[in-house]
């Protein structure tokens, strides 16, 4: 369910590392604590994002829930497919439905991230 | 935290539960948008044995409702239900409630779970009539069986012809073979009942509701998607819409007050209102654009604040964004250009003609 290659943050983001380049989206465990999303607020590329900080929000139905970045660094490409199907974040949080790649300025902060066990572990504990 | 009789239904459903006004109660159980379809497209069911029961008897039942609420009590006749207000002094809603005419002498009344204390506490410090009031909350579950086939479900399960019963008229009958007031109303701009029983038979009556609404297929629904179809509607809710703060006639709630039957706690606030006009008035819009308002979001005129959002959603059969502000009375009207600021940022919206969503007739 939350794959091995990904480190997670506490407020239930994921990165995925690829060269100096995190694509990050939302844990499935996100998704299903939020319900239908319905809007998807990401920051333009070129934004300036630091780790623990909001830089955009998810919408359910019900609630707005702001999207902390995992990691630190420049906004390089937003995900085009969830303006017009936010939907797929239900779907497929951990693949399609990603939502931001950043350009790292801080590869340090990696490890401040949970490993899947940690992670499975935190949500377990939290419910 | 308070919970109903079927608390360990919702959990084995998988329901979310969240705390609503001291109760535990479902959010959702599949989701808000499909719940919310279901009502709209077929039935749902909702447990609402949270809401407050307060029994009111005695030579001058009547009397003592008509003097604490704004709508007219004599004009009720038995068997009938209205919508109507329950007043401080000074205009503003210690409550909305239900009142049902169970006989000359004997009216029962739906009220809002987290107001039932104030409500029975406001009510009897103004009883200097002949009638006894009793808050009986721990009598009663309640279920809201609504959509166009809440009729055809809920006909399954009692002998009583449903189809006799008028919109806002109630009977005490039987459901599955329970002692069961059946009302016809509702909170989801929807056909439905509402139905009262003894809590002792909760889960029967649930799980007798869900098979017989099967072949509809049925979802149970929580209280996300009674707010999403309520709010389509343009039903207003306490804490959003109406407060202590707010009047009736600001609430676009005219209809309710019948100023012609005589004394009434509020009524010279609300005369004094009438005759100075009131000073801001709810309003319905819809998002011009993708963002979404939500409830405390301040409204703008030409870059001046304005208003409040008091709730705020997207309109899931509507495929909208909607919501209800409170506007100065003069803008108040429909057509107007206004700003959500929505995390800072404007947000082009237009005021609009409510309900949002209207039923087929």
């Amino acid at each position: 369910m939350y794959p091995e290659n990904f480190r997670y943050t506490k407020e239930h983001e994921w990165v995925l590392m690829e060269g100096g380049i995190g694509t990050i989206g939302i844990t499935d465990h996100a998704q299903q604590e939020l319900g239908d999303i319905v809007y998807v607020d990401l920051p333009k590329p070129g934004t300036r994002v630091e780790q623990g900080r909001s830089m955009g929000s998810v919408e359910s139905v019900k609630a707005v829930s702001d999207i902390y970045s995992p990691v630190s660094g420049e906004v390089a490409e937003i995900n085009p497919a969830l303006a017009d199907a936010p939907e797929k974040l239900n779907e497929d949080p951990h693949g399609a439905a990603w939502l931001v790649k950043i350009k790292l300025s801080a590869p340090g902060e990696l490890p401040d991230l949970m490993s899947a066990a940690d992670y499975q572990a935190y949500i377990g504990a939290e419910k | 935290m308070r919970r109903t009789a079927l608390n360990s239904v919702h959990r084995a459903l998988g329901a979310k539960m969240v705390e609503f006004g001291g109760w535990e109660m479902p959010v959702q159980y599949s989701g808000i948008l499909s719940e919310h379809m279901a009502v709209r497209q077929s039935v749902g069911v909702f447990d609402i044995g949270h809401m407050g029961k307060i029994e009111i008897r005695g030579p001058q039942a009547a009397q003592l409702i008509d003097f604490v609420t704004t709508n007219a009590v004599p004009k009720l006749k038995i068997g009938q239900a209205h919508y109507t207000g329950l007043l401080y002094e000074h205009g503003g809603f210690v409550d909305d409630i239900l009142v049902h005419k169970v006989a000359d002498d004997d009216f029962f009344l739906c009220v809002n779970a987290a107001n039932q204390e104030k409500d029975f506490e406001h009510i009897c410090a103004h009883n200097r009539f002949d009638a006894t009031v009793e808050l009986t909350s721990d009598h009663y579950s309640q279920l809201a069986i609504q959509g166009p086939q809440a009729r055809a479900t809920l006909q399954k399960l009692t002998p009583v012809d449903l189809s006799a019963i008028k919109y806002y008229w109630f009977t005490d009958g039987e459901v599955a073979g329970v002692p069961a007031r059946i009302a016809h109303t509702g909170y989801t701009g929807e056909d439905g009942f509402e139905i009262y029983f003894p809590p002792a038979e909760s889960e029967r009556i649930w799980t007798r509701v869900l098979e017989a609404g099967a072949e509809f297929g049925i979802k149970p629904c929580g209280l996300g998607a009674r707010n999403t179809l309520r709010l389509e509607a343009k039903m207003v809710l306490y804490g959003h819409e109406i407060d202590a703060s707010i009047s009736p006639l600001e609430a676009d709630l005219a209809w309710i007050v019948k100023f012609d039957k005589g004394e009434f706690v509020g009524r010279e606030a609300l005369l004094r209102q009438k005759e100075a006009g009131v000073r801001r008035k709810l309003t319905g819009f819809e998002m011009t654009g993708r963002p979404i308002a939500r409830d405390g979001y301040e409204v703008q005129v030409n870059g001046v604040a304005a208003g409040w959002v008091t709730s705020g959603s997207p309109a899931p059969a509507l495929n909208k964004n909607i919501g209800l502000c409170y506007l100065p009375a003069e803008l108040a009207r429909p057509g107007l250009a206004i700003q959500v600021i929505v995390r800072g940022q404007p947000a082009d919206a237009m005021t609009v003609e409510t309900p949002f969503y209207k039923r087929a007739k």
